[in-house]
C-alpha cells in the first residue's frame, strides 16, 4: 500500500493570485481540495473605529481606502447616509455628477476586475488591454478632483468641485469608444474556448444558498435573482434611467463574467442618458450647516457597489462625530461562501472561484 | 562536417569536433539570450508595451544584463531540501536540452550526427529533462513546487505519447527515422512537405510540443497565478538560469525539429528559389515557428490540469493513432 498524506498549503497572504494580502489555507488530497479556512485581516485598519473620532467630512478619506478600486461609491454612500438623517437638498447639478462618477467607476473597477480574472486564468495580454481603457476612466477622474486613486470628491450636500471646462464632452467620447472596445474584449475573449472551459461550471451554487449567505452584486445575480439596488431600492437618480439589470441562471463563474461585462454596457448607456440630460451649470453644494450634526438616531443606507450591497449603517446622538459607524462591505460578504464553494475543488479552480467572486482585500479587511 | 564524420577517429578530428560543438554552444546560448529579448519585445508589442529598451541600443543587452544579475546572485539552498538532488535536477535538465541538439541537421552538409534512429534519439533523451523537473521539484522541499513538478511529470509523460504517435506518419512517408533522410524525402515545392500531407499529425504535433515546452497555454508546471512558480520556485542565482536555459533550449529544439519534420528543413518553397543557401531558408522557418511560439503565449489563457489530461488522451492519442491508419491506408493503396 502507497500511504498518502493530506497536504496542508498555505496560499498567500503573498501569492499572485490573492488579490492583496489575503490569506487561504487548504488542505490537499492530491490536487483537491478538502477543506479551506480564509484568513483575513492583514490589511485591517480600523476605519470604523477611528471614524468615531472624526466629524463625518473627516471620514470620506477613509472610505477611499475601502475599496480602493472603486473609491467614488463609497463616497458616495457614507455622504448619502449622512444626508438621508439630516434631510439635506442635494442640488442637481451635484447629484447628477454624483452619479456619473459612480457609474465610470463602476465601468472602471469592472475592467480592472475583468483583466485580473483573465491574468488568473493565465492570459496575461487581456489585462493589459483593460487598463488601457480603465486609464481614461482615471484620467477623467484625475482631471475632476485631482487624485486618481482615492478621490475624496464628494461631500455631504454635494460634490467638492464642479466638473472642469470639457469634462463632460471627454465622457461624451468616452462612451463610444468603450463600447467599441468592450467588442474588442468579446472578440478576444469571451468566446476562447480553454477560457469557457476554465470557467463553465466552476463554483456553481443556487439563488437559495445565495440568499442563505447574504451574497449581493454579480455574485448574487448570476443564479438569476433579479436585485440591484439602484433599481430595488434607488437613490440618487436611477429612477430617471433606463438601464437593464443583468442576471444569469447557472450561478457559475462563467454567467458572473457575463453579468459584469453587461453591467459595464449598462453604465454606458446610463451615462449616454445622464450627459443628455445633464444641468447647466450651477451650484455643486447645498445648503449645509457649518457643522454637521445629524439628529440623534440610527439609519442604514445601501447603494450597488460595483462588488454589491454597500451599506452604511450610523449611530448618530446628535454629534458632529458618529457614535458609531458599520460598513457593510460586499467583498467581505461575498468572501463568506468561500470556504463551502471551494471543497471539493482543484488548486486552479481556487485561483477561478476566488477571482470570480471579486474582492478587494481593502474592502474585506477595512 | 559530414565528410567529416566519416572519416577515422584522430585526435585533429575530435579537437575538430570539440571545437565545433563549443560553436555550437555559442550559437545555442546567443539564441537563448536573443529568443528572450525577441520575446519580451514581441509580447511587449502585442500588449501595447514598450519591452526592453533601455540596456544597450534597442534594449539588446538587456538578457545580458539579466545574466549576468542572475550570475552573481547569492546560490540560496533551502535548508531542508535535498542537497544533492536539488544541485544534481538543474544539471540534469540541461544536459539532454543540448544534447538532443545534436541529431539536427541545418543543411544536406552542416550536421553534427548521423543517427539512423535520430528521431528515436530526440524523443528518449527529451523525456530525461522530465526526471529533472520532478527532481527538483521533489528536492526543493516546498509544496508549491512539489505541486509543480507532479503536475509536469504527468503533463510530459501523457503528451509524449501523442508527440511520437503524431511523428509515425512522417515515418512512414519517410520510410526512415534518420532526420536528414526525412527531409530529403520531402519535395522540392512547398506543398510538397510533410506538413500538408500530414496535416493532423502536423497539428498534433504542434499542439503536444508546446506542451512538452510548458509553455501558453500549457504552462501548468510553472503556473505563476496559481503555483507561484512552479517547480523552480526555490531556485536562485545561476541554478534557476539553468532551469531557464533548458526551456528556452528546447524552444530551440523543437522550432528546429518542427523544421526538419514537416516544414521541409533547408529546402526552398521552390525549386527555382535555390539561389537562397539552405541555410537561410531553415533559419527564416526555424524562426517563423519560434515567432508563432511567442504569440501563442501572448494569446491564450491557461487550460486546468483535468482539462489538459483529458485533452492528450481523449482527443490527440486518438487522432494520432488515427492519423496513423490514414496514412498507412493511403501509402498502401496510392503509393503501391
Amino acid at each position: 500500500m502507497i500511504r498518502t498524506e493530506e497536504l496542508l498549503l498555505n496560499v498567500g497572504p503573498q501569492h499572485p493570485s490573492t488579490h492583496g494580502v489575503f490569506r487561504i489555507i487548504v488542505k490537499l488530497d492530491g490536487e483537491v481540495i478538502t477543506e479551506a479556512t480564509p484568513v483575513m485581516g492583514y490589511l485591517h485598519r480600523g476605519t470604523e473605529k477611528l471614524a468615531e473620532n472624526l466629524t463625518y467630512t473627516q471620514i470620506i478619506p477613509y472610505t477611499d481606502r475601502m475599496d480602493y478600486v472603486a473609491a467614488m461609491t463609497n463616497n458616495y454612500v457614507l455622504c448619502y447616509a449622512v444626508e438621508s438623517m439630516m434631510g439635506l437638498e442635494v442640488p442637481e447639478r451635484a447629484e447628477y455628477l454624483r452619479l456619473v462618477v459612480m457609474e465610470l467607476q463602476r465601468i472602471a473597477s469592472h475592467l480592472v476586475w475583468w483583466g485580473t480574472y483573465l491574468l488568473d486564468i493565465g492570459a496575461m495580454s487581456p489585462f493589459l488591454y483593460a487598463f488601457r481603457d480603465r486609464e481614461k476612466i482615471i484620467d477623467l477622474f484625475n482631471e475632476l478632483c485631482g487624485a486618481r486613486l482615492t478621490y475624496n470628491y464628494m461631500r455631504v450636500g454635494g460634490v467638492k468641485w464642479d466638473a472642469p471646462e470639457g469634462w463632460l464632452d471627454k465622457v461624451r467620447d468616452l462612451i463610444p469608444y468603450m463600447e467599441e472596445k468592450l467588442k474588442e474584449y468579446d472578440r478576444l475573449v469571451s468566446g476562447n474556448e480553454i477560457f469557457l472551459a476554465r470557467i463553465r461550471g466552476v463554483g456553481a451554487y443556487d439563488a437559495q444558498t445565495a440568499i442563505g449567505y447574504g451574497l449581493s452584486g454579480a455574485n448574487l445575480r448570476c443564479t438569476g435573482v433579479d436585485w440591484d439596488l439602484r433599481k430595488n431600492a434607488p437613490y440618487s437618480l436611477y429612477d430617471r434611467f433606463e438601464f437593464e439589470v443583468p442576471t444569469g441562471e447557472r450561478g457559475d463563474c462563467h454567467d458572473r463574467y457575463r453579468i459584469r461585462l453587461e453591467e459595464i454596457r449598462q453604465s454606458l448607456h446610463i451615462l449616454r442618458q445622464a450627459m443628455a440630460q445633464f444641468p447647466e451649470p450651477g451650484p455643486t453644494m447645498g445648503k449645509v450647516p457649518r457643522v454637521i450634526r445629524p439628529p440623534a438616531g440610527e439609519i442604514y443606507a445601501a447603494i450597488e457597489s460595483p462588488r454589491g450591497e454597500l451599506g452604511c449603517h450610523i449611530v448618530s446622538r446628535g454629534k458632529a462625530e458618529p457614535y458609531r459607524l458599520k460598513f457593510r462591505r460586499p467583498s467581505f460578504v461575498n468572501l463568506q461562501i468561500l470556504p463551502k464553494l471551494l471543497v471539493g475543488e482543484t488548486m486552479t479552480n481556487l485561483i477561478t472561484i476566488l477571482g470570480g467572486i471579486d474582492i478587494v482585500v481593502g474592502e474585506v479587511d477595512c | 562536417m559530414g565528410d567529416l564524420l566519416r572519416e577515422p577517429l584522430t585526435a585533429g578530428n575530435a579537437l575538430l569536433f570539440l571545437l565545433a560543438a563549443a560553436g555550437l554552444l555559442l550559437i545555442v546560448l546567443g539564441f537563448v539570450t536573443y529568443a528572450i529579448y525577441f520575446e519580451r519585445r514581441v509580447i511587449g508589442w502585442m500588449q501595447l508595451r514598450v519591452g526592453p529598451n533601455r540596456v544597450g541600443p534597442l534594449g539588446l543587452l538587456q538578457t545580458v544584463a539579466d545574466i549576468f544579475k542572475l550570475l552573481i546572485k547569492e546560490d540560496t539552498i533551502p535548508r531542508k531540501a535535498d542537497r544533492a538532488l536539488f544541485v544534481l535536477a538543474p544539471v540534469l535538465a540541461y544536459v539532454p536540452a543540448f544534447a538532443v541538439l545534436a541529431v539536427i541537421p541545418y543543411t544536406s552538409g552542416l550536421y553534427f550526427a548521423d543517427l539512423n534512429v535520430g528521431l528515436l534519439y530526440y524523443v528518449a533523451l527529451s523525456s530525461m529533462t522530465t526526471l529533472a523537473i520532478v527532481l527538483g521539484g521533489w528536492a526543493s522541499n516546498n509544496k508549491y513546487a512539489l505541486l509543480g513538478g507532479m503536475r509536469s511529470a504527468a503533463q510530459m509523460i501523457s503528451y509524449e505519447v501523442p508527440l511520437v504517435m503524431s511523428v509515425v506518419g512522417v515515418v512512414m512517408l519517410s520510410g526512415s527515422m534518420n532526420l536528414r533522410s526525412i527531409v530529403a524525402a520531402q519535395g522540392d515545392w512547398f506543398w510538397q512537405w510533410h506538413f500538408l500531407p500530414q496535416l493532423i499529425g502536423f497539428a498534433i504535433f504542434v499542439v503536444a510540443s508546446v506542451s512538452e515546452l510548458n509553455r501558453t497555454p500549457f504552462d501548468l508546471p510553472e503556473a505563476e497565478s496559481e503555483l507561484v512558480a512552479g517547480y523552480h520556485v526555490e531556485y536562485s542565482g545561476f541554478r534557476f538560469a539553468f532551469f531557464m536555459l533548458t526551456e528556452y533550449v528546447y524552444v530551440y529544439a523543437i522550432a528546429a525539429l518542427t523544421t526538419v519534420l514537416f516544414l521541409g528543413g533547408w529546402h526552398p518553397p521552390a525549386p527555382f528559389l535555390d539561389i537562397v543557401p539552405g541555410l537561410i531558408w531553415f533559419v527564416l522557418k526555424f524562426a517563423l515557428v519560434v515567432f508563432v511560439l511567442f504569440w501563442l503565449r501572448a494569446t491564450f489563457p491557461r487550460l486546468r490540469v483535468d482539462q489538459l489530461m483529458g485533452f492528450g488522451w481523449k482527443v490527440l492519442l486518438p487522432l494520432a493513432l488515427l492519423n496513423i491508419f490514414v496514412t498507412a491506408a493511403y501509402m498502401e493503396l496510392w503509393i503501391k
